[in-house]
C-alpha cells in the first residue's frame, strides 16, 4: 500500500443512499484474477445513464466521492475499492459506510471520511454549485476541508489505521512481528478442534 | 465481569493485545473460494510467502460453478479460468478443494456446517460476507476482504478491533407459516441496512431458541444485510443434536471435553449489551420484500408503500428510486404482483429443511405455465439427501427445474440470469439493482412462500392456495 496523508482535490457528487458494493462493481466483473482494471467497471450499470455525474466532463478529475448513508454495504468484494481506486477517487465522505468495505479501504489506501448528515448535504450542495471547488480529506488531522462553503469537519479515524495510512505500512508485516505469540497460541489450543484434512 | 457470548469467543482468540492497536486473533477456521481469492494468492506469490496453516484451511467452488449439465464445459472461459486458478492455488500451497462436481462441493457457507467443520466458539472467516452464517452455532464468523483473506492465509490471524454488542430478542411463538427468513427479513426491516454497523448481533429469545439450526442459519446469514460484522446464537442441546457424528465433529472423549467448553458459552446473566431490540414472534408475518435494498420489506398482507411513508429524506429518495426500479406503484397489494422466474436456493435457504418446506407447498401442484422455476440445492450433499427423500422427482413433477448446487442466481456470475424487466421471487439474501441479472427485479422470500409463488405466478403463501 502506498502512503496516503492529504487528498486534495475536485469531489463528485453522489446523491444516493444505501449504495451497495454489488452497484460500485458489478459480479460480472468479479471474474477478473487480477487486481488491476476494475474503474472501467465503476458503478457499471448507472453508468448506462447518461446523466449520471460519472458521465460526461464535470467531475471527470474528482478524486474525492462524496455519497450518501450506507456506502459500501452487501458484499465483502474488495473489488468495490479497488475499482474506487482504478478510477481515481482517493476518498470517500459518507455518514456510515458498511463495515467491510471500511476495512477493505484502508487496507487498500482508501480512505473512508465518515462524516455527519449535513456535511455531506453542504458538500453536495456546494459541489453541485461549482464542480471546480477544492475539497481537501487529511488523514494527519481526521478532518475534512472546504474553504469555499468554511467546511472543516472532524471523522474517526483510530490511531492505528492513522499510522498505517500515513506510512503505508503493510499489516501482515506487522502482525508477523508477534509470530512469537502466534506460535505460543496454536501450542495452547484444545486438540479437539477440528482441520480440514 | 458478566460477558456475552460474542465477548467470551473473542476473548478466547486473541493472541496479541496491546493499547491503541486492534487486538490480534487467532482464526480457527478460513474458508475460500475462487472469486475472492486468486488475489490474495498473488500476493503471497509476491511477498514469498507460505500458507501457515493449511489444515485449517478449506475451499469450494460456488460463485461461478453452472448448475446445469456439469459433464460439459463451462461455457464462460472467464469463469473457467477462475476456478482453474483456484485449483492451481490451492495445489501450491497444499489446501483442501472441494472443486465442481465433487460430492462435498457446495455454497462455501453451507458445507462447514454440513461437514461439522463450524463449531462452538470458534473464529470462521471467508473473503464472503455471509459468512455469518456460521455464527448459528455460536461461532464468531465474519466475512472478509481480499487483503484480509491474504492476511489470513499468510498467518493464521486477523488484527480486528472490538465489536460492539448488540442483542436482539424474539420472543414467543412464531404464527403457522412463519419461517426463519421471515424473523430476519422482519428484524432487518426494523433496524434497517445500517442498524447493526459496528455489531456482532445475538439473537435470543424463546422464538429464536425453537428454531431448527437450519432456521438459525438463515437467521444469522443475514445479519450483514442489517450491517451487522456478524451474528450468534448460543450453542444449546439443538446445536450440539445437529453436530454429533458429522464428518468434523469431536468424538468420544474429545465430545464430552468439547461440550464442556461449549455450555460455558453462553451470554452470562446480567451482561450488558450496547443496543438491544424486541421483537413479538405472534406479530411476525410472511415477509415479501418491495424494494432494493433488504430493509424495504412488507408482510406479505400489506400494499407497497409510498415514498411518502418514510418521514427521512434519503429513505423517501430511496423508495422513489427503488419504486422506480422495480416497476411497481405504491399502493399495490403485494399479492398482486406477477413473477416471471422462481428461485430457490443459495445460503440463505439452500438447505434440505429449505428444499423439504418447498416439497411440501409443490407437492401435487404445478407452477404456473408463465413463470420460471429453479431450485438449486445449496452442496452436493444436500441435494443427494433430497434425492433420497425424492424430493427432485416432487419438483420435477410439479415443473420446476432440479439443478446442481452453486450459488447461481443468487448472484448471477454463472448462466442463471433474470433479463432486464424481470421480476423474481427468490430465497436468496439481496435484491439490489441488477443483483440477479442486470435490470432484475428481485423480492426475497421464504421457501415457503417462493414455492407458494411459483404456483400462484403472483406472490403467495401456501395457506392461498387450498
Ligand atoms: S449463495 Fe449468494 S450470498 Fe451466498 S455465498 Fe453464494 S453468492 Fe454469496
Amino acid at each position: 500500500m502506498e502512503a496516503v496523508r492529504t487528498i486534495t482535490g475536485t469531489a463528485l457528487p453522489l446523491r444516493r443512499s444505501d449504495v451497495d458494493t454489488d452497484q460500485i462493481i458489478p459480479a460480472e466483473w468479479l471474474k477478473r484474477v487480477e487486481r488491476t482494471g476494475f474503474g472501467e467497471g465503476l458503478f457499471d450499470a448507472w453508468r448506462k445513464d447518461p446523466t449520471f455525474p460519472l458521465n460526461g466532463s464535470t467531475y471527470r478529475d474528482a478524486s474525492i466521492l462524496v455519497a450518501g448513508p450506507n456506502f459500501g454495504t452487501g458484499s465483502s468484494r474488495e473489488h468495490a475499492v479497488w475499482a474506487l481506486m482504478d478510477y481515481g477517487f482517493r476518498a470517500v465522505v459518507s455518514p456510515r459506510f458498511g463495515d467491510i468495505f471500511r476495512n477493505n479501504s484502508t487496507k487498500a489506501g482508501l480512505v473512508p471520511a465518515q462524516v455527519d448528515d449535513d456535511v455531506v448535504q453542504r458538500l453536495w450542495d456546494a459541489i453541485e454549485a461549482d464542480p471546480s471547488i477544492e475539497v481537501t480529506v487529511d488523514v494527519e488531522s481526521g478532518r475534512v476541508y472546504c474553504a469555499a462553503i468554511d467546511l472543516d469537519a472532524p471523522f474517526p479515524l483510530d490511531e492505528h489505521t492513522r499510522h498505517r495510512l500515513l506510512e503505508g505500512l503493510d499489516d501482515i508485516g506487522l502482525t508477523l512481528q508477534h509470530a512469537d505469540a502466534i506460535s505460543a497460541y496454536e501450542a495452547r489450543r484444545a486438540d479437539w478442534l477440528p482441520t480440514t484434512a | 465481569m458478566a460477558q456475552t457470548l460474542s465477548q467470551k469467543v473473542w476473548d478466547r482468540h486473541v493472541v496479541h493485545a496491546a493499547d491503541d492497536e486492534p487486538d490480534v486473533l487467532f482464526i480457527d477456521l478460513h474458508l475460500v473460494h475462487e472469486v475472492t481469492s486468486p488475489q490474495a494468492f498473488d500476493g503471497l506469490r509476491l511477498a514469498k510467502r507460505g500458507v501457515r496453516r493449511p489444515d485449517l484451511t478449506l475451499a469450494t467452488m460456488d460463485h461461478n460453478v453452472p448448475t446445469t449439465d456439469l459433464t460439459i464445459p463451462v461455457a464462460d472461459p472467464i469463469s473457467q479460468k477462475q476456478m482453474d486458478v483456484l485449483a492451481e492455488n490451492c495445489r501450491e500451497f497444499g489446501i483442501r478443494l472441494f472443486p465442481m462436481g465433487h460430492r462435498q462441493q457446495g455454497i462455501v457457507h453451507i458445507i462447514g456446517p454440513e461437514q461439522g467443520l463450524t463449531q462452538p466458539g470458534m473464529t470462521v472467516v471467508c473473503g464472503d460476507s455471509h459468512t455469518s452464517t456460521h455464527g448459528a452455532f455460536g461461532a464468531l464468523a465474519f466475512g472478509i476482504g481480499t487483503s484480509e483473506v491474504e492476511h489470513v492465509l499468510a498467518t493464521q490471524t486477523l488484527p480486528q478491533r472490538r465489536p460492539g454488542t448488540m442483542a436482539v430478542t424474539v420472543e414467543g411463538e412464531l404464527p403457522p407459516g412463519v419461517t426463519a427468513k421471515d424473523v430476519i427479513l422482519a428484524i432487518i426491516g426494523r433496524i434497517g441496512t445500517g442498524g447493526g454497523v459496528g455489531n456482532v448481533i445475538e439473537y435470543r429469545g424463546s422464538a429464536i431458541r425453537a428454531l431448527s439450526m437450519e432456521g438459525r442459519m438463515t437467521v444469522c446469514n443475514m445479519s450483514i444485510e442489517g450491517g451487522a460484522k456478524a451474528g450468534m446464537i448460543a450453542p444449546d442441546d439443538t446445536t450440539f443434536a445437529y453436530l454429533e457424528g458429522r464428518e468434523h465433529a469431536p468424538k468420544g472423549k474429545a465430545w464430552e471435553h468439547a461440550l464442556d467448553e461449549w455450555r460455558s458459552l453462553g451470554t452470562d446473566a446480567g451482561a450488558a449489551f450496547d443496543k438491544e431490540v424486541e421483537l413479538d414472534a405472534a406479530a411476525i408475518e410472511p415477509h415479501v420484500s418491495w424494494g432494493t435494498n433488504p430493509a424495504q420489506v412488507v408482510p406479505i398482507g400489506a400494499t407497497v408503500p409510498s415514498p411518502d411513508d418514510f418521514l427521512e429524506p434519503s429513505a423517501r429518495d430511496a423508495a422513489a428510486r427503488a419504486l422506480s426500479y422495480m416497476g411497481l406503484t405504491a399502493g399495490t397489494a403485494m399479492r398482486d404482483i406477477d413473477v416471471d422466474t422462481v428461485f430457490i436456493g443459495s445460503c440463505t435457504n439452500g438447505r434440505i429443511e429449505d428444499l423439504r418446506a418447498a416439497a411440501a407447498v409443490a407437492e401435487g401442484r404445478r407452477v404456473a405455465g408463465s413463470v420460471r422455476a429453479l431450485i438449486v440445492p445449496g452442496s452436493m450433499a444436500v441435494k443427494a439427501q433430497a434425492e433420497t427423500e425424492g424430493l427432485d422427482r416432487i419438483f420435477t413433477a410439479a415443473g420446476f427445474e432440479w439443478r446442481e448446487a452453486g450459488c447461481s442466481m443468487c448472484l448471477a456470475m454463472n448462466p442463471d440470469k433474470l433479463a432486464p424487466g424481470e421480476r423474481a421471487a427468490s430465497t436468496s439474501n439481496r435484491n439490489f439493482e441488477g443483483r440477479q441479472g442486470p435490470g432484475g427485479r428481485t423480492h426475497l422470500v421464504s421457501p415457503a412462500v417462493a414455492a407458494a409463488t411459483a404456483v400462484a405466478g403472483h406472490f403467495a403463501t401456501p395457506g392461498d392456495l387450498d
